[in-house]
């Protein structure tokens, strides 16, 4: 399947909703936002709160978003995380946590029975609202945590990572991984994150989005119980702008692996720029399209060099990466990069053919559908409006914009933000 | 061309949410059989206007003899460098142009295509897989670069991952003779010697209309769908299946524990039981059971593993147990851990065996059982959420030999599993004589991950 494209399509890729995403929007009594679409073909319902309290708000403890994330089911009011397991377990309910550079977020899927509802719901709350953070727990899970990250060494994929963004953000605060660092998470103390949940999971940081078989005055009352047990708070200061890189930059770091992973990039594009759709289609055909890139058949289907081939924009609250990676036999590094950095080269300077255009706009356009086919699609989409305060229709205009898109504001997009002499390539493999 | 594994064991293992949850309540599945042996499974879902197709062929890495392992892999990758009608590349052109994702997976007992497009594209995934299901054109030149991006896929999900790399040497110890042995993706000597002559023998062999299984869901009506499916696929000719070999794994006779040693930073810890699955229990429920002792090991995180191993003694960083009932022949119940700081893969071993143990002589509770039956029922409706995981169920189920109409059943079976049928199985299966185990044993990164230079303005533009 896929290897490098199922995660990205959900934040990254966008088409109209079939019969037009109805997402109904407004606010609790504390002011939270809501956003809420009804599906009701399934007896059930997700319901995700995120909160502007991503690895971006580590400051210079990294990791501490993501271990408050992980902590907030293991002890809540009057339950340790046994309990709090099994009431999530013995209803069918599905519960998870986790963080991006700018998001934490907390998701519930349950069904809708009542019964089976309250229980999940009731849980779900507490957690949100009345987690523990205590002592045991933290250490326990400071170890699971710092395990991870020692794992994590043993993938050459993971160092080039670390190393890549590292190069491209420097001190600012998408710079570091979200899980963390060894160095920085091993002098957590438990109420460094008690700290950091205050601050950050407050309502006024937050955001409900509720998909599923539920009528509007039920997601009323859900949104508004769900938040009422949180204080107002404060939003946290802006992510400071990203400064661009000054010179090129390539590091090479050894690495036991018969394979080596390349990734060059620099900070590219983000949520609310005026390039975005560029950008982003113009992207489809270099090296987003998966089976029918550029990259993907000048590096593997005419020259076998790599498994997989690819570019890609993330786009963000700042600049996130644009970044093209391969992973090539460690003897044939130089060749491989070659013709990347030729591909890459050609695409800024030429720009695409028409007739590549126009493919890619009809493989955008004419897979719409399947971008919102199914109530997880939508839960992520409609997350990604809300957080990044996309206008609601947000999903009904992209192919328009899409299809607005020339190959002269391709050219012109990639020349202005995309410059070669500010790639940053980190190499991870045998034989550097 | 991008093609997922369906690795035997933990990989594909999804516990709750076992491939048999499929459920034709509000979804009939409309069936038919060409004259040319080609089965047709069409289930309806109007949720969205979009429609997935699988092709699934009865053949994957365990029909494969020895010297060409992997070989439904390879053939896999072929399988998108064109036919005479559509050259090199254009399959992959035209599903893109019309909006539609692509792409196909290798397992031990399948290989499948599938399709997902907008509804009214559905006779283009039709049109192009009855095309390359006999005009493929295999060439040698074509061959020769696919070989090396198979090998870039073995470094990359193998060679380069120590647990991944532990893993294929604990099947291919744990079983003796049984096909399960081979990696899906083929041992490294094996894929640099395929020839194009071996990849012709094995795609007229196996690539068959009689030896295939086309699954529709999605927007579509069942009847239409299957008219428009004889269109293009009655007309095809059939092969001469001839029914595999058994080869019927040996009684192991007696624990078999190796070590692997490759540059890790941590430890880790593969338990492996054989047992049947529903393929092979005799009776029936004991892949039920399984199932359920499966569940009460590892389903949610209120599951025993992660309560008593990771909280409760705070021994383990992570703990798993998995079992595939689907499997088409006998596979093994796998347990593994990670270590937690202080601790080794042999407190682990105990422990895993204690938990075993309890299980052998304490009727798990009611509580117990009734979380996992709830969690089935849930996962049952989830699962539903997604067209393509449906087509997977129905796909699979027929492919392997069960038969997709088991999917109706799978809840009412778990619902029937009692305390006392998983005591039961844990004593008949999760012996001594039958367990494998093995020990990822690290060795350090030599070349340790320090940062090399930094060159600035020396990009090679």
């Amino acid at each position: 399947m896929r290897f490098n494209l199922i995660g990205l399509c959900l934040l990254c890729l966008s088409q109209l909703g079939w019969a037009g995403v109805n997402i109904q929007h407004w606010q609790t009594t504390q002011g939270t936002r809501v956003y809420f679409v009804q599906t009701p073909s399934l007896p059930m319902v997700d319901i995700r709160v995120a909160f502007d309290a991503g690895s971006a708000r580590d400051g210079a403890q990294f990791g501490l978003a993501a271990l408050t994330s992980a902590m907030l089911d293991t002890g809540a009011g009057d339950w340790n995380a046994d309990e709090i397991a099994n009431r999530f377990d013995s209803v069918g309910a599905a519960y998870s946590a986790g963080v991006s550079e700018d998001m934490a977020w907390l998701s519930l899927r349950s069904l809708t029975d009542k019964a089976l509802f309250d229980t999940a719901f009731s849980t779900f709350q507490t957690l949100l609202t009345q987690p523990r953070f205590n002592e045991d727990d933290f250490q326990r899970e400071k170890g699971r945590t710092l395990a991870g990250l020692k794992h994590r060494e043993e993938s050459p994929g993971a160092l080039a990572s670390i190393a890549f963004n590292k190069a491209l953000y420097q001190d600012h605060p998408y710079a570091h991984p979200e899980e963390g660092m060894v160095e920085t998470v091993a002098g957590f103390e438990a109420d460094d994150l008690k700290a950091f949940y205050k601050k950050h999971y407050v309502s006024s940081n937050a955001i409900v989005v509720l998909v599923g078989d539920l009528e509007r005055q039920q997601a009323e009352q859900i949104a508004e119980k769900l938040i009422a047990g949180l204080p107002v708070g404060e939003k946290p200061a802006e992510i400071p702008p990203v400064a661009m890189p000054t010179q090129s930059g390539l590091q090479r770091i050894d690495f036991p692996s018969s394979q080596t992973h390349v990734l060059s990039g620099m900070p590219g594009t983000y949520r609310k720029d005026p390039d975005y759709f560029t950008l982003y289609v113009g992207n489809h055909i270099l090296g987003g399209g998966s089976l029918v890139s550029k990259l993907f058949d000048e590096v593997r289907e005419k020259r076998g060099l790599a498994y997989s081939a690819s570019s890609q924009f993330t786009p963000l609250y700042r600049e996130g990466p644009f970044i093209v990676s391969l992973q090539t036999r460690n003897d044939q590094t130089g060749q491989a990069i070659e013709v990347m950095n030729a591909t890459l080269n050609d695409f800024i300077k030429n720009g695409p053919t028409e007739a590549e255009l126009q493919a890619a706009k009809k493989n955008i356009t004419g897979g719409f559908a399947l971008r919102t086919d199914n109530n997880s699609k939508l839960t992520e989409y409609v997350t990604m409006i809300g957080f990044y305060q996309q206008p609601l229709d947000y999903l009904d205009q992209f192919p328009a914009k899409v299809e607005a898109v020339t190959v002269a504001d391709i050219k012109d997009a990639f020349q202005r933000r995309i410059r070669p002499e500010w790639l940053q390539t980190v190499t991870v493999g045998g034989g550097n | 061309m991008n093609l997922e594994l369906m690795k035997p064991g933990l990989a594909a293992l999804m516990l709750l949410c076992p491939a048999l949850s499929a459920h034709a309540q509000d979804g009939k599945v409309h069936e038919q059989v060409f004259a040319n042996g080609l089965k047709i499974l069409v289930k309806e879902d109007h949720r969205a206007p979009v429609v997935v197709s699988q092709v699934w062929y009865k053949v994957g890495g365990s029909y494969e003899p020895g010297g060409i392992t992997g070989i439904s892999h390879m053939l896999e990758h072929m399988m998108f460098k064109g036919t005479q009608q559509y050259p090199a590349g254009e399959f992959s052109r035209i599903i893109a142009e019309n909006g539609g994702q692509e792409n196909a997976f290798t397992g031990n007992d399948y290989t499948a295509y599938f399709q997902t497009l907008e509804k009214s594209r559905l006779e283009i995934s039709f049109k192009l897989e009855a095309d390359r299901m006999r005009n493929l054109d295999l060439r040698a030149e074509e061959l020769e670069k696919e070989l090396q991006v198979v090998t870039e896929e073995r470094r990359m999900r193998t060679e380069d991952k120590p647990r991944a790399k532990m893993q294929e040497q604990f099947n291919a110890v744990a079983f003796a003779n049984s096909p399960y042995k081979n990696p899906v993706i083929g041992w490294p000597s094996d894929i640099a010697n395929y020839k194009v002559e071996d990849l012709q023998a094995w795609y007229r062999q196996w690539y068959a209309p009689n030896n295939a299984t086309l699954v529709v869901v999605g927007d579509v009506n069942g009847p239409q769908t299957i008219k428009l499916a004889e269109q293009y696929f009655a007309g095809l000719k059939p092969s001469e299946i001839k029914p595999i070999k058994p080869q019927a794994e040996i009684e192991q006779k007696g624990v078999r524990k190796i070590s692997v040693k490759a540059p890790a930073k941590l430890p880790y810890l593969m338990m492996g039981y054989k047992v049947p699955v529903l393929n092979s229990a005799k009776p029936e429920w004991e892949a039920y059971a399984l199932e359920v002792l499966a569940g009460i090991l590892d389903g949610g995180n209120g599951a025993r593993l992660t309560s008593r191993l990771i909280r409760g003694k705070e021994i383990a960083v992570s703990a798993g147990a998995a079992y595939d009932m689907t499997s088409r022949l006998p596979e093994m119940f796998l347990l593994e851990a990670t270590p937690a700081e202080g601790k080794s893969v042999f407190d682990l071993e105990y422990a895993l065996k204690d938990e075993v143990y309890q299980l052998q002589n304490e009727l798990v509770g009611k509580d117990e059982l009734q979380r996992i039956k709830a969690q089935v029922l849930a996962n049952d409706i989830y699962q539903k959420d997604s067209n393509f995981y449906q087509a997977m169920q129905i796909g699979l189920l027929e492919t392997v030999g069960i038969g997709w109409q088991k999917a109706d059943d799978y809840v009412q079976n778990i619902n029937r599993v009692t305390a006392e049928q998983v005591r039961e199985v844990a004593r008949k299966y999760l012996v001594e004589d039958t367990l494998t185990v093995a020990y990822l044993d690290p060795q350090p990164i030599t070349e340790t991950p320090k940062a090399g230079k930094t060159i600035g303005g020396r990009h090679a533009f």
